[in-house]
């Protein structure tokens, strides 16, 4: 799909993203230990490409979908968006830049004020960057409301009237109205019934096949990732361990942790017999992360280097990196 | 796709606040008593002059302390004046004073708390200011502040204000503080929105019942300073009959004249029991954790 254009621009460039919470303060309220959330992680996301960022709860993946929307200030790295630095940048400076990178929050029923009609949830991002009179806004809401399967009769009413899935339509709507270029999506669908996640995803889709937008896919359900994403990156413990193109994630894992994963996916027939591998143990705290390679405690194949080193990211084949000593 | 039942549901979209008040109301037969009551006294405050009442103020010594359910309803005091009339006009004081108090109070908490719960260095400063205030007991603060000034309704109010609002900083503070933490707030911030315009249209409007029902028993306790401020003589001037001075004067005739302080305390009591009827009323339909049906 993407990559055979001779002229694929780059959207986000992450790198060496850091993000940690400080968890204890000593008498001084200095910072005693930390949580890290998210170690360096690096990744670009092009125009018209959705990038698919699983991992299980905790591994930092939202963390780093809300450092890269600044809505949590990075500890250090670097995020570049359309070849401009916007990680340090003032209340002021990233205004603009708001504009062109949306988010999709995954809590349909919380990411909407209670207290505002659909159409003023929807209208609030043009509020900020047009100046658009009553009718036009109207018109332009009603527009959306359409482009996210609403009716535009459904503008007046407040989000308690609505389904799970409309909210995150409206939601979407939201995200949608001043034309980004990239939507951060949150675990857009996690809070959703199996049947609506497909109407959502398929919704998603087609909007990017209408306006070109990209996606950042934060998810942890690989079905779904298979479904939407262009390229995928497994993040495991605040660390990306692999990074490739949607197939040669799902046909060919190369680090141990995405092929667990993989192998934890449902598939919907009662006589398939599969080699599930099943992990031990829990995953570590990320207050004390294990020394070398974050996975060795529960990799099957650990070896006395894996504990000593850290794997650095690798590029096994053209556009597939993963970070592991054994490949 | 949009699912067609959820039209026909709801043909026309009010506010969910005023759902669930409505929904509060129907469900809560005490805070309906408690606001009957409350309207009752206020009526009764307003149309004073009209409800049989002569002048409070007017002295006949000849008919001093005269029993009550004769010639005078509540009867006469030692100076004769007319206790029914007095007690009537009083209400107009324990009235103006627990509304202007819930009122000032909790404006002015409003926007401190606001202020606080947003600006990082403004809430060191301002929060250890209002732990002082709040290390003070109220009624001990209103006098002190009554001490420095004149006798005057319009002080009575600023000194029990003054003692109130650190209460409702408190509760703005916090609740602004979760309020800020709520996915829809980010997602305000996610779309470009100021702080101003973010704390007027996302957290001001979910402060509201919390601050509705704090109002309710602010108004309560500030009727009961007032009256202890009157009963010390450190509030309303004398020349104004209050509930709280009514009860002041009558206190050392108490053994002969019991109903003197019967009917401004059972006024009192009555009034405060209503508002805090009202207020229980409304915290429990507008507490979403007790009472959220949709």
């Amino acid at each position: 799909m993407l990559g055979s254009e001779a002229l694929v621009t780059t959207l986000l460039q992450v790198h060496e993203l850091r993000k940690y919470f400080p968890v204890k303060k000593d008498f001084f309220g200095r910072g005693t230990a930390k949580v890290h959330a998210v170690d360096g992680v690096s990744f670009s996301i092009a125009a018209g490409e959705t990038l698919g960022l699983v991992g299980e709860s905790g591994c930092g993946k939202s963390t780093a979908g809300k450092t890269i929307l600044r809505l949590i200030d990075p500890t250090s790295g670097t995020i570049e968006w359309c070849g401009r630095r916007i990680e340090a940048l003032g209340r002021a400076a990233m205004h603009p830049v708001r504009r062109e990178l949306q988010v999709v929050f995954q809590d349909p029923y919380s990411s909407l004020n209670p207290r505002l009609r659909a159409r003023d949830i929807v209208a609030e991002p043009l509020r900020n960057y047009e100046s658009l009179s009553e009718a036009q806004m109207r018109e332009h809401v009603a527009f959306l409301f359409e482009k996210v399967g609403l009716r535009a009769d459904q503008m007046v009413r407040y989000p308690h009237e609505f389904s799970g899935g409309q909210r995150q339509r409206l939601g979407i709507a939201r995200a949608l109205a001043v034309r980004p270029k990239l939507i951060i999506c949150d675990e857009p669908v996690s809070a959703l019934d199996v049947s609506v996640q497909a109407q959502v995803i398929n919704l998603l889709v087609d909007l990017q096949a209408e306006f070109g937008v990209s996606y950042l896919f934060v998810a942890h359900d690989l079905a779904v990732v298979e479904h939407i994403s262009h390229r995928v990156a497994v993040m495991y413990l605040g660390k990306i361990v692999e990074l490739t193109d949607k197939r040669s994630l799902f046909r060919n894992p190369q680090h141990p942790y995405t092929e667990a994963l993989l192998s934890a996916v449902p598939v919907p027939d009662p006589k398939a017999k599969r080699k599930r591998i099943i992990l031990q143990g829990d995953v570590p705290s990320p207050v004390t992360p294990p020394p070398g390679c974050r996975f060795h405690t529960r990799c099957p194949y650990a070896e006395a280097r894996c504990r000593a080193e850290e794997p650095a990211m690798k590029e096994v084949r053209p556009g597939h990196s993963v970070a592991c000593h054994l490949r | 796709m949009a699912s067609a039942p959820a039209v026909t549901a709801a043909p026309r979209s009010v506010s969910p606040t005023w759902l669930r008040f409505k929904d509060a109301l129907r469900r809560h037969p005490t805070a309906i008593a408690g606001a009957v009551v409350l309207l009752a006294m206020i009526a009764l405050a307003v149309a004073a002059p009209w409800l049989g009442t002569v002048d409070p103020q007017a002295v006949s010594p000849v008919k001093r302390l005269k029993p009550p359910f004769g010639e005078y309803w509540f009867g006469t005091d030692m100076l004769g004046r007319d206790v029914y009339s007095r007690v009537v006009y009083g209400a107009r004081v324990s009235l103006t004073v627990g509304l202007a108090v819930a009122l000032a109070s909790t404006l002015a908490g409003l926007a401190i708390g606001l202020v606080t719960g947003f600006i990082r260095w403004a809430d060191a400063l301002v929060m250890r200011v209002m732990d002082g205030l709040m290390s003070i007991p109220p009624v001990l603060l209103a006098i002190a502040l009554m001490a420095l000034t004149k006798a005057s309704l319009e002080n009575v109010v600023f000194a029990i204000t003054l003692s109130e609002i650190p209460r409702v900083v408190r509760l703005v503070r916090s609740l602004v503080l979760s309020l800020r933490e709520q996915p829809f707030v980010e997602a305000a911030m996610a779309a470009g929105t100021s702080i101003a315009r973010t704390l007027v249209r996302h957290i001001l409007p979910n402060t509201v019942a919390p601050l509705l029902v704090q109002g309710t028993y602010i108004c309560a306790s500030a009727m009961i300073t007032e009256s202890i401020l009157s009963f010390l003589g450190a509030g309303t001037p004398p020349n104004i009959p209050s509930w709280g001075n009514i009860m002041a004067e009558a206190r050392s005739l108490f053994q002969i004249a019991a109903y003197l302080i019967l009917f401004p305390g059972v006024c009192l009591s009555l009034t405060v029991l209503a508002v805090n009827l009202l207020g229980d009323g409304l915290r429990d339909a507008l507490d979403p954790r007790l009472a959220r049906r949709m």
